[in-house]
């Protein structure tokens, strides 16, 4: 028999001034089941929390109505007082009196009706609700992560700095991402490797993070706290742990003309090779695709050479499982290159570049050393050409939104090229400018007004080679649409920041929600910008959407300080409001038909498969089980389970039922 | 005869809704006392059986709000629910249960006055088309003595 104690708060006058609460008491209390009912001025105060207590402990209540204000307000607390007197807290619920009822209704006889009718239905709630522990997780407290650019990096350190293990995994033989690319950063045109490389290096000294570079996720199991991930360490054919990193292997390769990656095709590297001479770990690796004696079978000089004998051509990937609690996503994204734009001659002419092939001849280590020279003849262009948004705000490209950095690093370009170039002309075809940012829309000023930079409002519709020239044909809108033709000697393309190839993929791994166009989703645009969907998967960078480098490390800050609030407990303890499969004795187990619709329905991949077994080890039944380390307590799967067998903790079926029924019919 | 009290209930989610009828109180906006909120953690909780079960009861309207769209706690809750009622709805539509008596709306927890707005006219609506007597006649339960309003 259930022995509710019905508390009603006078509020002050907050609730008394619309509700007579003497009357709610009396009334409430001849229901069935109500062991005490009384009103009280302050409920929430200390000698109303202690007048509940003492009721539990007299009267052996076993629920507790508090009828004062929204629940969303004073829950804890209530809660928190029922369990000091020994009552499960989630055996006391509250009735909203107050918000949903004194302020705004007059003071009537309906009103105090409708607070009859509101007390009814919780206590008829709690008659319902089951006494539920909080769930405990452990956390494993190892942060995983995914990809080594700068917002991988900044998190690495971060997690690490805050005295938490990190395995730092990145694809490439070394860390540094795209900002190693880049010659200078705006707004303040500090140079990029400078900043950048006493990070990385710091990251592969730093005690508490594991580097593993030319390595991938290869399966992820688990949830928060518990993660279980594979790694893919692809074979370097390289001893890492004998190899000095002397690049004696790199000069005596006779495979020179690879086109390098970190230099964007404009220069050339080795089979075996170090992508860039700054790179962290500065050791070489092996390309098996373009390497002679992997393709062809024979040659292994760079074994012959090699003073420590670290070349080992027998090496195989390897994978490793570890264990973590958090995974920081970081995979950064990529640009399409000049062979998406038919307008812009398909990739087909040299001096047609990307803007990240324009930092690389801007840069002091890359191909040309800093000097801006086209790629075709090596002469110093002297009418260059910017075209901002080349993809980017165009729906007939698949890319209707803006890249964000593109207005910015323009600018920069026709900077440098102004300062490198004396004497230069240069063009910059543009939309619109969004120079949002501290310091940014100076930047462009500047650009414009003191390196005078000509800036042309409308698109570029096609670029065409003609007597050793680049003719850009374009449109001035501001001048009334006016056809603009230019003779240029270099063309650079801002080309669209794109998801990286493979990010569907790895979402699809580690059940991260993505957009159209692939870029990982947050789990709230504005409040949740560095969590996903998955608890305790946490993005940073320009994996979420195109971002600059202050925003990636941020957002990398952001998620290091999330994954260290995550480790600042032992064990997770989460509200044990979440879905349950019944079970029942078996033959039948569980009402559960195992349609896995739920499966379907969760947001969260919260739902698996679980199979029951006979003493045979036969499968007998497979029904859905709720993995409660990743249940968030929707509801979802409960509305559409067809044979109601899945409910969730304090909104059960019976509770609902029992609220709606009371709700409608007085006693 | 007294003027027709019309009973409402409204089927709201934990996060938005709720929260926009807390809004409603802390900002003092008045509305009509017709109405007995139930609380869900979110609307893709909401079973239509229970929209069912109110009319059984007794109930005369229904309104079920949740966040808007893309903004659900729990991401796509609130879709289901949509998804949802467009069934739901054509199938009372089908067997004869006015769907006027059901209001389904998006209330965040910023829009208090949208709430005592959307209480208000659904109060006025229910009052024009009068008590739920058709479903009350072809529900098995006997009806019981009408005692408050």
């Amino acid at each position: 028999m259930a022995k509710i104690g019905v508390f009603i708060c006078h509020c002050g006058e907050n609730i008394s001034a619309t509700v007579d609460c003497a009357k709610v008491a009396e009334v409430v209390g001849k229901y069935d089941g109500v062991a005490i009912s009384v009103d009280y001025k302050y409920m929430c105060s200390d000698p109303g929390q202690t007048l509940i207590k003492k009721a539990i402990v007299e009267k052996g209540l076993t629920g507790v109505v508090v009828a004062s204000c929204s629940p969303r307000m004073h829950e804890p607390t209530f809660r928190k007082a029922c369990a000091e007197a020994g009552l499960n807290p989630y055996m006391c619920e509250m009735a909203n009196l107050r918000e949903h009822c004194s302020w705004v209704h007059e003071k009537s006889e309906a009103t105090t009706q409708k607070a009859i009718d509101l007390v009814r239905t919780i206590v008829e709630k709690v008659k319902h609700n089951q006494s539920l522990n909080a769930i405990k997780v452990p956390v494993t407290k190892t942060a995983l992560v995914i990809g080594g650019g700068i917002a991988g990096i900044q998190a690495s350190l971060d997690i690490a700095n805050s005295g938490h293990k990190v395995i730092l995994i990145e694809k490439d033989p070394s860390i540094g991402g795209h900002m190693s690319q880049l010659s200078e950063t705006f707004p303040t045109l500090d140079c990029s490797q400078c900043i950048l490389t006493p990070r990385m290096v710091e990251v592969a000294q730093h005690p508490n993070i594991a580097l593993y570079t030319y390595a991938e996720l290869e399966s992820i199991d688990g949830f928060i706290g518990n993660f279980k991930v594979k790694i893919r360490k692809k074979a370097k054919s390289v001893d890492e742990k004998i190899c000095t990193g002397c690049g004696l292997c790199t000069t005596k390769c006779p495979n020179k003309k690879i086109p390098s990656e970190f230099n964007e095709g404009l220069g050339n590297r080795t089979a075996i090779y170090v992508p860039f001479p700054q790179a962290v770990p500065n050791k070489p690796v092996i390309d098996k695709t373009l390497c002679t004696y992997y393709t062809k079978g024979k040659c292994k000089i760079c074994e012959k050479f090699c003073p420590t004998h670290a070349i080992k051509f027998d090496q195989e990937d390897e994978i490793i499982e570890v264990p973590v609690g958090a995974i920081v996503l970081a995979t950064g994204f990529t640009v399409k290159k000049t062979n998406f734009f038919p307008e812009y001659g398909y990739g087909k002419h040299p001096d047609i570049v990307t803007g990240l092939q324009f930092e690389r001849l801007a840069s002091a280590s890359g191909p040309t050393l800093g000097e801006i020279r086209r790629p075709s003849d090596g002469k110093i262009p002297e009418t260059i050409v910017f075209v901002a948004c080349a993809g980017s705000r165009d729906e007939a490209k698949g890319i209707p939104y803006c890249s964000k950095i593109c207005c910015m690093y323009t600018a920069k370009h026709a900077m440098l090229y102004q300062h490198k170039v004396h004497g230069g002309k240069s063009y910059v075809f543009y939309m619109d400018i969004r120079a949002g940012g501290k310091n940014y829309d100076e930047f462009v000023r500047r650009a414009i007004e003191e390196d005078g930079v000509n800036y042309i409002r409308g698109r570029v519709s096609r670029v065409y080679e003609k007597n050793g020239k680049l003719i850009v044909k374009g449109a001035d809108t501001l001048l009334g649409a006016t056809p603009v033709e230019i003779e240029a000697d270099m063309v650079v393309l801002a080309t669209a920041g794109v998801a990286n190839e493979g990010a569907e993929e790895l979402a699809q791994k580690l059940h991260v929600s993505y957009d159209p166009y692939h870029f990982f989703a947050e789990a709230h645009p504005k409040l949740k910008p560095v969590e996903t969907n998955t608890a305790g998967i946490f993005l940073a960078g320009a994996c979420q959407a195109p971002r600059d480098i202050p925003e990636s490390v941020a957002m990398a800050s952001g998620a290091a300080a999330k994954v260290a609030g995550l480790f600042s407990q032992d064990e997770l303890t989460r509200e044990p409001l979440i879905a349950v499969v019944n079970r029942q004795a078996p033959p039948v187990f569980s009402s559960c038909v195992g349609c896995f619709l739920c499966m379907s329905a969760c947001p969260y991949h919260a739902i698996e498969k679980e199979e029951i077994k006979n003493r045979q080890g036969e499968v007998i039944k497979t029904v859905a089980k709720v993995n409660p380390g990743l249940c968030q307590g929707c509801g979802t799967c409960v509305a559409f389970c067809r044979t109601k067998s899945i409910d969730i903790q304090g909104y059960t079926h019976e509770e609902v039922y029992s609220e709606v029924m009371a709700l409608l019919n007085d006693y | 005869m007294a003027e027709f009290e019309p009973k409402i209930v409204a089927f709201v989610c934990n996060w938005c809704t709720y929260a926009g009828a807390d809004l409603t109180g802390t900002s003092r906006i008045k509305y009509a006392t017709n109405v007995r909120i139930v609380r869900f953690p979110c609307t893709g909780r909401i079973d239509y059986m229970l929209l069912l079960k109110a009319f059984d009861e007794g109930a005369d309207g229904i309104i079920v709000s949740g966040c808007h769209p893309n903004d659900c706690h729990y991401t796509s809750g609130n879709f289901h629910a949509r998804r949802r009622w467009m069934t739901f709805r054509s199938m009372c539509d089908f067997m004869g249960i006015d769907t006027r008596r059901i209001k389904f709306s998006w209330v965040s927890a910023a829009e208090g006055a949208k709430w005592a707005d959307i209480v208000n006219t659904t109060v006025a609506s229910i009052r024009e088309i009068g008590p739920y007597d058709e479903y009350k006649k072809v529900a098995k339960k006997p009806v019981k003595e009408e005692n408050h309003g």
